[in-house]
């Protein structure tokens, strides 16, 4: 979708540094390597995550009407982040900043659930120190949820970029790099949900 | 709380050796600094090379970066080898275990990341945009940041020296062992933090060739027209991409382990330590993959070169190193076949390794039905590329046999196995680059390295490498094991002598590399290449100047043919005068690729100390300074027409002369 954007800015071919189609494709390339480094994260996961130690399983700590909440969040946030690109593609600045600051604070919510969750496991002694099995699954999803929160940081400065100066086609690129990296996490975070959360509910 | 966290005094080792070493680094960087003063060249130094974001002086500086991690790193060598010839028939020898672990542990690390990576990618940083008719590769900035992340983690190993020490867990730092049960000094963290950050770097150098590779390459220039070196370089970029990855994975989850009490690998807690080795090798293999295809490459140009000929079976070349990367990622497990999985997996892993020999033998093929009736020019290129092709051949018939499971069990960790990966690396990887190095030497410096020189250290390389590892394969056979200390075994003692007088021939090698550096630089005037085709070469590089202009190409050239630069002497439009020229849009040099690779420097320093300030300054200062770069005004500039025109007659007028 963000190489439509820039198709006009490309072109007239020339051999220019860092045009909007390099920066798209070395992004895409850039999201293949996170994405091993997560499967790698997964394979781990899939290796010691029977290995409590004699500790709790996912079936004892699991709350999926908490993760429920947090899922929904970052599903609506990929949508937001989605009409923000529309609103970039026409011009729109007071549409790319307003639905930014939705994404934002859907994203915020999500984290904050995280956090939440994260907080509660280890008050109950059930820290990522506990078992191979808490290692891993603290791992896995609080690396998923530390590119969340660079993602936050990303929107942040996309904000006050787009408030200062518009939406020139260097801009817009970025823009859709960063929607690339958030529907990414929102993949990622489905397979989370499905092989951590629901398979580790049942 | 400490403000210097670990850091003490105690840090620093007070071994007659090391110290020695400080001593003698100490004085040269004292010298090198006064004389950079006194010449008034540091000024010089920061804008037109440390801030450069040229890919040629960023491939130029990567080399320097490798060169001096060889003499680091032949060090570590030539003293476990020494070790190894007194320290018999009860004798201690004159290194301590703790000093020898680290030696090894550094020697692999530095030799396969800081030594042999820096070659292939200064290699590649050089030749790879010149031969596919780019000004530059597609992100400039990101280049010289990879550079400086590989800077980063080499300044992490050799402070190790200095302060504190080097992990005692040889080079895969396999736990149990590298965890902080049974190592709870900084030695592993230097270890992760070194290889963490210049891994980092490399995944950014895969992503950035890999897109120049698919959007900048000149007009008519399909894929299967590149040239065979940017070729082998592309997969060894897909190969980066895809593995080193893991390794960012498999290190993180060391350092929580070590760092919060994490249990991926301990022995307590449900920890799994073959996890880690899983990983490692996921990437490990993959990553001898990256050393070598490049290096393939590099011989297949030579020798299309030198016998004045087209290379033989291009597409098969093309398909073959395809066909070993993808075999490279399924092979891992032959790395630790002694794990015990079922016979039917090793099986498998065993199959797969010995496959890969296939696409290999059609390489060597294509390479001798290459010189077959051709008039072979045994220029020092031509030697290393002819020494390759018989000495890495013993070591693919090694490595076949280390692939059967069976045999495996008997030769694991053996000094076979040292044996067959040198031979591979040295005689596959390195012979490869320094036969690339006085190839394209010419074109990177504008004049010549001396031949006699050149050719003194290809014959010490290549005897010293066969009295150095044929012993170790004997070695391995009468079942000596890698990384002991000092030996005991009568018969084993002639073994080791001949491997230790093999170290010294092959460091007259290096001498003579150095020598015929030195002596290029001295006859400079008498060696010139002004016309920028000193071999009579195929490929688009050889086109431009000697050195390259600092824009690359005047104009895009039109590619007909995978020999381009052949295809336009034949057809007689090369070296062709324009009327006029547009101006050239080029990136201008950045200082935020230093600053942040001194950043990260600081952050791994920190980290591995548990200066816990000073990594959180430093973190956030590596994410600002990275924003500013990112909004910064004044990153290019154009080169005008008449200044274009006036380079590019200069050239004209000196190949017209030639």
């Amino acid at each position: 979708m963000s190489t439509s954007a820039t198709a006009h800015h490309d072109a007239h071919h020339d051999e220019h540094h860092d045009t909007g189609r390099n920066t798209t494709l070395g992004f895409w390339i850039y999201l293949m390597t996170d994405c091993i480094l997560f499967s790698c994260f997964f394979a781990t996961y899939a290796v010691l995550f029977m290995n409590t130690a004699g500790g709790v399983s996912g079936k004892d700590i699991f709350d999926l009407d908490l993760i429920a909440g947090g899922t929904a969040a970052l599903l609506l946030s990929s949508i937001t982040f989605g009409f923000a690109m529309i609103s970039a593609y026409k011009q729109n600045k007071g549409g790319v900043l307003f639905w930014l600051a939705v994404t934002f604070l859907f994203g915020a919510t999500f984290i904050a659930i995280e956090l939440y969750e994260f907080n509660h496991l280890i008050h109950a002694g059930h820290g990522p120190s506990a078992s191979a099995f808490l290692t891993a699954f603290f791992s896995l999803v609080g690396l998923h949820g530390l590119h969340v929160t660079a993602g936050l940081l990303w929107i942040t400065v996309m904000f006050i970029d787009v408030a200062k100066r518009g939406l020139p086609d260097r801009t817009v690129t970025r823009l859709g790099c960063l929607s690339l990296f958030w529907h990414f996490l929102d993949v990622i975070w489905i397979c989370v949900f499905s092989f951590v959360y629901l398979m580790g509910a049942m | 709380m400490n403000l210097l966290g670990k850091l003490s005094w105690d840090a620093i080792p007070y071994d007659p050796i090391v110290l020695g070493t400080l001593a003698v680094v100490a004085v040269g960087g004292a010298a090198l600094f006064v004389f950079m003063t006194l010449a008034k060249k540091w000024g010089w130094l920061w804008r037109e090379w440390l801030t450069s974001v040229d890919h040629k002086r960023l491939g130029i500086m990567y080399i320097i970066l490798a060169f001096v991690m060889l003499i680091r790193g032949f060090a570590d060598a030539i003293m476990m080898r020494t070790q190894l010839a007194v320290a018999t028939n009860g004798s201690e020898g004159y290194l301590p275990p703790h000093h020898y672990d680290q030696i090894f542990t550094a020697h692999g690390v530095i030799m396969i990341i800081f030594m042999a990576m820096p070659f292939m990618i200064g290699l590649m940083n050089i030749i790879l945009p010149l031969q596919i008719g780019a000004r530059d590769v597609a992100f400039p900035f990101l280049n010289n940041l990879s550079f400086w992340l590989a800077v980063s983690g080499a300044l992490l190993v050799n402070i190790s020296l200095g302060l504190g020490e080097f992990a005692m867990t040889g080079w895969v730092a396999y736990p149990p062992l590298s965890g902080l049960e049974f190592s709870p000094g900084v030695g592993v963290d230097y270890y992760i933090w070194a290889l963490q950050i210049s891994g980092i770097g490399t995944t950014l150098t895969g992503v950035n060739f890999l897109v120049t590779v698919l959007k900048m390459r000149a007009p008519g220039m399909k894929l299967m027209d590149m040239p065979i070196f940017t070729w082998t370089c592309t997969w060894a970029n897909v190969l980066i991409v895809a593995s080193f990855p893991i390794l960012t994975a498999a290190l993180a989850m060391l350092t929580l382990d070590r760092y919060l009490d994490f249990h991926f690998f301990t022995n307590d807690a449900g920890g799994n330590s073959m996890m880690y080795i899983n990983l490692f090798w996921a990437w490990g293999h993959p990553e001898v993959y990256i050393l070598v295809l490049p290096a393939f490459g590099i011989f297949s140009e030579i020798v299309s070169t030198f016998t004045g000929k087209r290379l033989f079976g291009y597409k098969s070349m093309v398909y073959a190193s395809g066909a070993i990367s993808i075999l490279g990622f399924i092979v891992w497990l032959h790395h630790f076949f002694t794990m015990g999985s079922s016979a039917s997996v090793n099986a498998f892993f065993g199959i797969m390794t010995m496959i890969i020999a296939i696409p290999t033998g059609v390489k060597l093929f294509n390479w001798l039905f290459t010189m077959y009736k051709g008039r072979i020019r045994l220029e020092v290129p031509m030697l290393w590329t002819i020494g390759f092709i018989i000495l890495f051949s013993i070591g693919g018939m090694t490595g076949v046999l280390l692939a059967v499971p069976g045999a495996d069990y008997v030769l694991h960790n053996s000094l076979f196995l040292i044996a067959h990966f040198h031979n591979t690396i040295i005689a596959g990887a390195v012979f490869g680059y320094l036969a690339g190095f006085t190839f394209w030497f010419p074109k990177a410096m504008g004049f010549h390295l001396d031949p006699k020189y050149g050719k003194i250290s290809f014959w010490c390389w290549s005897v010293g490498f066969l009295l150095a590892f044929m012993p170790l394969y004997v070695l391995g056979f009468l079942g000596m094991t890698r990384r002991l200390n000092h030996t005991d075994n009568p018969d084993w003692n002639i073994w080791l002598y001949i491997a230790a007088v093999g170290a010294f021939v092959i460091a007259i090698g290096i001498a003579a590399q150095f020598v015929q550096l030195f002596l290029g630089f001295k006859n400079k005037d008498k060696n010139l290449d002004k016309t920028g085709d000193p071999w009579n070469g195929h490929t688009l590089e050889w086109s431009l100047a000697s050195p390259p202009q600092f824009y690359n190409f005047a104009k895009i050239p039109h590619v007909e043919d995978i020999d381009a630069f052949t295809d336009m002497k034949e057809k007689g439009t090369a070296y062709q005068r324009h009327a006029s020229y547009e101006p050239i849009h080029m990136p201008s040099n950045t200082n935020a690729g230093p600053i942040m690779g001194l950043l990260a420097t600081a952050l791994g320093f920190a980290l591995i100390w548990h200066i816990w300030w000073l990594a959180g300054a430093s973190f956030i200062g590596l994410i600002v300074a990275f924003i500013c770069r990112a909004y910064a005004s004044n990153t290019d500039y154009y080169v005008q027409p008449d200044e274009v025109a006036r380079i590019e007659n200069e050239h004209l007028d000196n190949v017209a002369k030639g």
